[in-house]
């Protein structure tokens, strides 16, 4: 008990001057906000490459499953998305970051910013195709015949009938594989890539104080997650305009 | 018009629902088929526009073959209105957006031209004052009205109707076939499967009897009800009668 009180007294009496050695002094500050930016950067367009691979992928998939008789072309393409699902999803993320890096472009010397988005938004794709082959699932046949037996091709009926109404059923489990995205680019470290995380860290690792610049980066990285899940609730009651009754 | 030969179907090549059917629909008629349920009559009338593909025969319409290869089966559908049981309107589009999306989509009409065209085909349907709301907000009645304007904005040559009435409360039968009463008066060819005997005998130009994936008889309505000559037939009549 009196270990507690005690630390919570030495806490207030050094708080201003923690503050001020690990968020102010050298300007460190900017090391978070620098890292905060290559987060959000690495984030934004992995999600982007995300949906990109996964909608594809997703509609590969759930195409070849209603295809009565696919071609051999189409068979090689359903085999090599069956693949890619299998080996992204059964490995880290870690081991695929360090493997874009390290092996892919070994021989490249490629931008960390950009590596970082490939291994992200290609992990991403993969979970991203099962959601969205799940809500395409998720829409009554029906409604994939009326927009056939209205004339409309196999791609304009998944596109202004079946996706739409998937992308609804699926907009809270879309949602947290982006929340979850954006904590996992934290592990940019290992490829010595500088974002918040890695900026924190090298704070503490300065200033061999670990409560402040970690705690900071975890509050950001909670004050984002939260402004997503709100955009995500708020895309969500927007589509679901035509529910009401 | 549609000219069907020699048309099975078999599922997972084991179950054979459609064991040889032949037809010839001709401009105008209205043809309507009944039977037990499971006797093939959905599957015949999905396999006109090829939402079925058939394992073995021909099907004929306007004189083309539609299911051959190379055959633009899109381009068929488009001359061919389907009514489905569960309605089918789009949930996620107003009641004008599911009538004008395909003619706008396939550039057969301008959004003006299309909107215009859909507010008259709902005022025909009495309906206009649902122009805007959701399918979700309407009666299974009105959605299936709809869901007839929303085929009829195709123009098309022929309509198929998969038991209309079949998903809907009692009460609400009566405005669908209403609706189709008088699509039947203004001249279109229909081909309906249904189980509103009523229907069949009042609107009918032929009925056709279909059990165990075969035509058993087909008549004009007035021989089919009161001299039926099959003896399966007899037995479905007496059942439902």
């Amino acid at each position: 008990m009196s270990f507690i009180i005690r630390f919570i007294n030495n806490f207030i009496d050094n708080f201003s001057d923690k503050f001020y050695q690990n968020i102010i002094a050298e300007n460190r500050w900017q090391l978070i906000i620098k890292g905060l930016l290559i987060t959000l950067e690495v984030t934004f367009f992995a999600v982007l490459l995300g949906i990109v691979i996964g909608f594809v992928v997703a509609i590969i998939r759930s195409t070849y499953e209603t295809t009565v008789k696919p071609n051999l072309l189409f068979k090689i393409i359903n085999f090599i998305s069956k693949v890619y699902l299998t080996v992204i999803r059964g490995t880290p993320v870690i081991i695929q970051l360090l493997i874009v890096y390290f092996v892919i472009f070994a021989s490249v010397d490629i931008n960390k910013v950009v590596a970082a988005v490939i291994a992200f938004g290609i992990n991403s794709g993969a979970y991203v195709a099962e959601i969205v082959r799940s809500g395409i699932m998720s829409v009554d046949k029906g409604q994939f015949e009326a927009g056939r037996s209205l004339g409309l091709n196999y791609f304009q009926t998944m596109i202004t009938i079946v996706l739409p109404q998937a992308l609804k059923n699926i907009l809270p489990a879309l949602g947290n594989e982006f929340i979850v995205l954006l904590k996992e680019t934290s592990v940019s470290g290992y490829i010595a890539l500088m974002d918040l995380t890695k900026a924190a860290d090298t704070i503490r690792s300065r200033t061999y104080e670990a409560f402040f610049p970690l705690l900071t980066a975890a509050f950001i990285y909670l004050i984002l997650v939260m402004i997503l899940s709100a955009g995500v609730t708020r895309l969500e009651r927007w589509l679901r305009k035509s529910d009401r009754r | 018009m549609i000219v069907v030969k020699n048309l099975h179907k078999k599922f997972n090549s084991e179950i054979e629902v459609l064991r040889g059917v032949d037809q010839h629909i001709r401009p105008g008629e209205k043809v309507v088929i009944v039977g037990p349920s499971g006797s093939g009559k959905s599957t015949f009338l999905r396999c006109l526009n090829l939402l079925e593909q058939p394992t073995q025969g021909e099907i004929w319409f306007d004189g083309q073959l539609i299911n051959a290869k190379n055959v633009d089966i899109d381009k068929v559908r488009a001359r061919m209105g389907m009514v489905f049981q569960h309605f089918n309107l789009f949930s996620h589009k107003t009641v004008i957006q599911n009538i004008t999306l395909a003619p706008i989509k396939l550039k057969l009409q301008s959004p003006e031209e299309a909107k215009e065209n859909a507010l008259q085909l709902l005022r025909r349907v009495g309906l206009e004052d649902k122009a805007d709301a959701y399918p979700s907000q309407i009666s299974g009645g009105q959605k299936q009205r709809i869901a007839i304007v929303r085929s009829l904005a195709m123009n098309p040559k022929v309509m198929l109707f998969d038991e209309p009435t079949s998903a809907l409360d009692p009460e609400m039968v009566g405005e669908v076939l209403d609706v189709m009463k008088e699509l039947a008066d203004s001249g279109m060819t229909m081909v309906v499967v249904t189980h509103e005997m009523g229907f069949a005998r009042e609107i009918a130009t032929r009925v056709l009897f279909m059990d165990d994936g075969k035509i058993l008889e087909e008549a004009p309505p007035k021989e089919f009800f009161s001299n039926p000559e099959n003896p399966r037939l007899k037995e479905f009549l007496s059942k439902i009668l």
